[in-house]
């Protein structure tokens, strides 16, 4: 085991009780993910893609086993602290984009800075530097609905990015685009990663998976697969 | 998230379903406007009775002869004589905390001048009358002592009967008038009262000496007061006075313990606080129903931000991705409600002082505004917001992020 990877599972499960019987959704997962890496996790629905993909962003707790997120362990924390740390070390993408309605892209991007207790011009500031790299710096008075998918989509990296967080977790980040406008986030998300940045992302479709360096295949709430992109990393 | 920051999002959200928010937010309008309306009611209809009372004559007891009325089957109070003049000059002079005593002997009859009739009470009594009522003239001068014992057929005229005699033209002060074929001098006008406490007209009367009275209008016992006695007491002592006269009558009427009175004292005073009580449960009942109303716009408050809870699940979901903790959520929601109670509360406090200076013009009352009541409605409203309130935000603080990001 590494202690300096980002992300640490030990033999992670986690169970919901239906009453009349018992969903193992996950089933003794253990993963690293390494600073800087790129990884994609594929697999059917009811894999288990999705609880891994919850558990890893602290958005919920798991049943059993142990994480360490950036040296910290967060399984034991409470509902307060995990809010907290998804605030200063996660950044999530949804396949939804999940922007404010009739709320600017500017201040949908400030939205985490708002609960990092940042003041407000720092906030703007950081807001539309994160809106310049991801390529609005022009859109940042137009609401969601005066905004393309992709474009949309940008805004909710740019919300993801400005807390300049150690881990990017994207859920299907292209699950509702195009082919053209996929291409586009995909394109951004490898930029990322070059940059550095760490990022975890779920899909089910295996060219969106490719773009990846890394693909962990889920199955049966366990890992199933865990090997190097084929086109290690789409270039 | 300061504190600002929370409250522009709460405003935002309220701002984003104006209608709706207006809809709740009149609820409690509403509420604050009928309690400050009903309170403000309540104390200008007390104001009003205790300033009655008082024009007719605070520490004013009335005796009259016969039983009290309660006492079963009976003549009824004054239908047997019982005070004497021999008793009023010992009230007069025995009881030190009467301080005016004056007899008062009524009839009905028609009053004619030199061009004018007009039927109304003749009342013979004393100077001291005057006194009892606090009553000064608007013209002349009341009759005195001397006419009184020489028995001078001369009259003190009401207003109304002044005016309905001799019209606003003619200075009645001089004049001759004449009752039942009697010629009297009009010495002087009273001022105008208005209404007694008992809903008459105070001013349609003429007084003249009560030995005139029994001299020349109407003969009645020389023994007895065939009337009532007017009492004013020392002022804040009319209980005592009562207590006093009634004892000393009892002594002189020969009454053994556990007879009946054979007289009845009314004691203005306690008439005016049994009303004074009568309104103002009148008025906690007005409040307590506009009370509920202010219960029912709380109710409307929690609906709307229940179904705004509901509305905005996956933006709550989303602010917990990001990084809002639970409390977070709970004070958005909280502070949300009470923005729409408290914009209702200040809404209402403005128009419950419309309603009641509306009300005050119409009734012609002084409707006095509590300042205090302003604080209690804005606190209470404040209080509904959070009582109302606290549900809901509490509901969107314990979703779960995941379920609350699923939901469509």
């Amino acid at each position: 085991m590494d202690p300096t990877a980002l992300i640490r599972v030990e033999k992670l499960r986690k169970r919901y009780d239906m009453g009349d019987f018992v969903v193992n959704a996950l089933d003794g997962v253990d993963l690293e993910v390494q600073e800087g890496e790129f990884v994609a996790i594929m697999g059917s629905s009811g894999s288990g893609k999705s609880t891994l993909m919850n558990l890893l962003g602290c958005l919920a707790q798991a049943s059993e086993g142990r994480y360490w997120l950036n040296a910290q362990e967060v399984s034991r924390l409470s509902s307060s602290a995990l809010a907290q740390v998804r605030n200063q070390t996660i950044g999530f993408v949804f396949q939804s984009f999940n922007l404010l309605r009739r709320t600017s892209a500017l201040e949908n991007v400030e939205l985490p800075l708002l609960y990092a207790g940042v003041g407000g011009r720092e906030r703007r500031r950081r807001a539309k530097q994160a809106l310049d790299r991801v390529g609005l710096a022009e859109r940042t008075k137009h609401a969601p609905n005066e905004l393309s998918g992709g474009q949309q989509q940008r805004v909710a990296i740019a919300r993801a990015l400005v807390t300049r967080p150690k881990l990017l977790l994207a859920d299907e980040p292209t699950g509702n685009l195009d082919s053209r406008t996929t291409e586009e986030v995909l394109l951004l998300l490898q930029e990322l990663s070059e940059s550095g940045m760490s990022i975890v992302m779920v899909t089910h479709e295996l060219d969106v998976a490719e773009q990846a360096r890394r693909i962990v295949t889920m199955k049966d709430g366990r890992i199933a697969d865990d090997r190097p992109s084929p086109r290690g990393g789409g270039r | 998230m300061s504190l600002l920051q929370v409250l522009r999002v709460a405003v935002l959200a309220i701002l984003r379903n104006a209608m709706r928010s207006f809809l709740t937010v009149l609820g409690i309008i509403i509420g604050v406007a009928a309690v400050i309306t009903m309170v403000a009611l309540g104390e200008g209809a007390q104001a009003q009775v205790s300033a009655r009372f008082s024009a007719m004559g605070a520490d004013l007891l009335v005796l009259r002869s016969g039983s009290t009325r309660q006492g079963g089957v009976r003549g009824g109070a004054g239908s047997s004589l019982s005070l004497s003049w021999d008793d009023l000059e010992a009230i007069r002079t025995q009881v030190p905390s009467a301080q005016y005593v004056a007899p008062l002997l009524r009839l009905n009859a028609q009053v004619l001048s030199e061009e004018q009739n007009w039927a109304c009470s003749i009342n013979g009594t004393s100077p001291e009358y005057f006194d009892i009522q606090e009553w000064k003239l608007g013209a002349g001068e009341p009759f005195s002592e001397v006419h009184l014992s020489a028995g001078a057929q001369v009259a003190v005229l009401g207003a109304t009967v002044a005016d309905q005699l001799f019209g606003y033209q003619v200075d009645p002060v001089q004049q001759s008038i004449r009752i039942r074929n009697v010629p009297f001098t009009v010495l002087g006008v009273l001022q105008e009262k208005g209404q007694s406490a008992m809903g008459q007209n105070a001013d349609d009367v003429v007084l003249i000496p009560y030995t005139t009275f029994n001299k020349r209008l109407e003969r009645r016992s020389q023994q007895f007061v065939a009337g009532e006695i007017y009492v004013k007491a020392v002022a804040g002592k009319s209980s005592e006075c009562s207590r006093a006269i009634t004892m000393l009558l009892r002594e002189r009427h020969q009454l053994q313990p556990g007879e009946e009175d054979d007289f009845s004292v009314r004691d203005l005073a306690e008439i005016a606080s049994a009303r004074q009580e009568g309104v103002q449960t009148f008025s906690l009942l007005l409040a307590s129903i506009a009370a509920v109303s202010l219960l029912v716009g709380g109710i409307g408050i929690m609906n709307i931000m229940l179904v705004s809870v509901t509305e905005r699940t996956r933006e709550i979901g989303l602010r917990m991705a990001v990084g809002a903790r639970p409390v977070d959520i709970l004070s958005q929601f909280l502070i949300e409600s009470m923005v729409l109670s408290l914009t209702g509360g200040i809404l209402g406090v403005g128009l419950g002082f419309f309603a009641s200076q509306r009300l005050a013009e119409q009734f012609q009352w002084a409707m006095p505004i509590n300042p205090d009541i302003i604080g209690v409605a804005m606190g209470f409203s404040a209080l509904v917001g959070i009582v109302f309130g606290i549900y809901p935000a509490w509901k969107a603080s314990r979703l779960d992020p995941i379920e609350a990001l699923r939901h469509e």
